[in-house]
């Protein structure tokens, strides 16, 4: 590690020589913290609380460490404030992260009181402002910032997230859908089950157990909403109990908070209508 | 020409003498090392999910205008409703434990009170009054299935905040 990162620096001061379209090709993160001369005159200092726990030691209660980076060093996302923590001054912080474009849904967590995806979330450059960064909100959690998503897997799992049909399509190929039909999937189809949703509605905090939360409600909608499958009946009866929706009291949370732009509290809504009028 | 020969292979090798009996090897081996890994992880991780804390929530997650708004929905629902338990249930025992609650003793009781405590009793239930009935709207509308995208959904909230502070200021003073 300390080979590649003199390699690295090496590589570096050599290619600070050439124009700085060279130099693009490097990572916006730099590899050398540790002995970094005096702070620039114009350095951006913000702070970072993140919330640590350490499974290894379960005594001890979760607590909240701080780190301090430099702005102008960093990349303009969380995720990439994160990312350059761990390799540079901490090591053992422990995050959830893949594809840092927001497809994945890996890097969800609560960011200044808010949950969203740290790769789509913007460092506010204020550097008075202090930041804090939690894992999502009323999870057990493995470690640091990542939650155990068993049970929101399970109830995935629950609503049968795959078409339905018993009769064969009509013309022995495919299941054709109008433009109109297809329509109606557009904002359900896109969620990326980051579960930030669910696990910013205070009702899904109290009742995890028993509700299904915005997200899987969200999905159970997209399969609702599908004109080729054959299972609407099955899936609203699934539903139709006192908590697996009716938990929901439109708090709106979760609509607030998808970094993905979708509208789970509507979804929730024509689940509930569909329910009502059928 | 491939596929021929992969054929022919394949017919040579089932009739070798052992084929029936010979077994994916790799894979079983595999399976079983997987099976002991699992029980032993499983022992972990119950030990684990024994400690798991759970992650903070309410004291953490940022106040905005939509849970916030949901939150004193319940609550003044529950002052509303509870007040008016309450008075009712003391309004049946009224005769049997010799208590005056008529309108004209409560009238002349609520007239000798001083001023402050006359509008501090107002304000106590025309703010939770006004607060529900507003906001209960925008929970009529949402159940239509209307006024779900954010901004509406913020502009509705604050909306009904100020709509509650205007008339119970007005109810309270007026």
């Amino acid at each position: 590690m300390a080979t590649t990162r003199s390699l690295a620096r090496l590589a570096t001061r050599r290619l600070a020589m050439r124009p700085a379209v060279f130099a693009r090709g490097f990572a916006s993160v730099q590899t050398s913290t540790a002995k970094e001369p005096l702070p620039d005159k114009d350095a951006k200092i913000k702070t970072f609380h993140i919330y640590r726990w350490n499974p290894d030691e379960p005594e001890s209660k979760p607590r909240m460490q701080s780190y301090t980076l430099d702005l102008n060093k960093t990349g303009p996302m969380m995720l990439d404030a994160l990312i350059r923590i761990k390799n540079e001054m901490d090591p053992t912080l422990t995050f959830r992260r893949s594809c840092r474009e927001g497809i994945c849904g890996s890097c969800a967590m609560n960011i200044d009181g808010v949950n969203t995806l740290a790769c789509l979330c913007r460092i506010p450059t204020e550097t008075t402002k202090e930041s804090r960064i939690y894992p999502l909100p009323h999870m057990y959690i493995v470690k640091d910032l990542v939650p155990d998503m068993t049970l929101f897997y399970k109830q995935y799992r629950s609503i049968k997230p795959y078409l339905q049909r018993d009769t064969p399509p009509p013309d022995g190929r495919e299941y054709r859908q109008s433009k109109e039909e297809r329509k109606k999937l557009d904002g359900l189809y896109e969620c990326i089950l980051c579960a930030c949703c669910s696990t910013s509605c205070p009702s899904y905090w109290w009742n995890q157990e028993e509700y299904l939360g915005p997200a899987v409600l969200l999905q159970s909608y997209r399969w609702l909403a599908d004109s080729r499958d054959e299972r609407t009946a099955e899936r609203q009866d699934a539903l139709n109990n006192s908590m697996s929706v009716y938990r929901c009291h439109t708090i709106l949370n979760c609509s607030r908070t998808c970094p993905k732009g979708l509208n789970p509290a509507l979804a929730i809504a024509e689940i509930k209508k569909s329910m009502a009028f059928t | 020409m491939a596929s021929q020969r992969i054929f022919q292979l394949g017919l040579r090798r089932m009739a070798t003498p052992g084929f029936s009996k010979m077994q994916p090897a790799g894979r079983m081996v595999q399976r079983r090392l997987a099976g002991n890994m699992a029980a032993q992880e499983k022992e972990i991780l119950v030990k684990q999910r024994l400690h798991r804390p759970v992650s903070p929530h309410i004291s953490i997650y940022r106040p905005q205008i939509t849970w916030y708004a949901s939150g004193l929905n319940r609550v003044t629902g529950v002052i509303l409703s509870g007040s008016l338990y309450l008075f009712g249930i003391a309004y049946l025992a009224a005769p049997a434990l010799g208590w005056h609650l008529e309108t004209q003793s409560m009238v002349a009781a609520v007239a000798a009170w001083p001023a402050f405590v006359k509008v501090g009793l107002k304000a106590f239930f025309a703010f939770p009054f006004f607060f529900h009935s507003f906001n209960g709207l925008r929970h009529l509308a949402w159940d239509f299935g209307v006024g779900f995208a954010n901004k509406t959904v913020i502009r509705s909230g604050w909306t009904a905040v100020g709509l509650t502070v205007a008339s119970a200021l007005y109810y309270t003073l007026f």
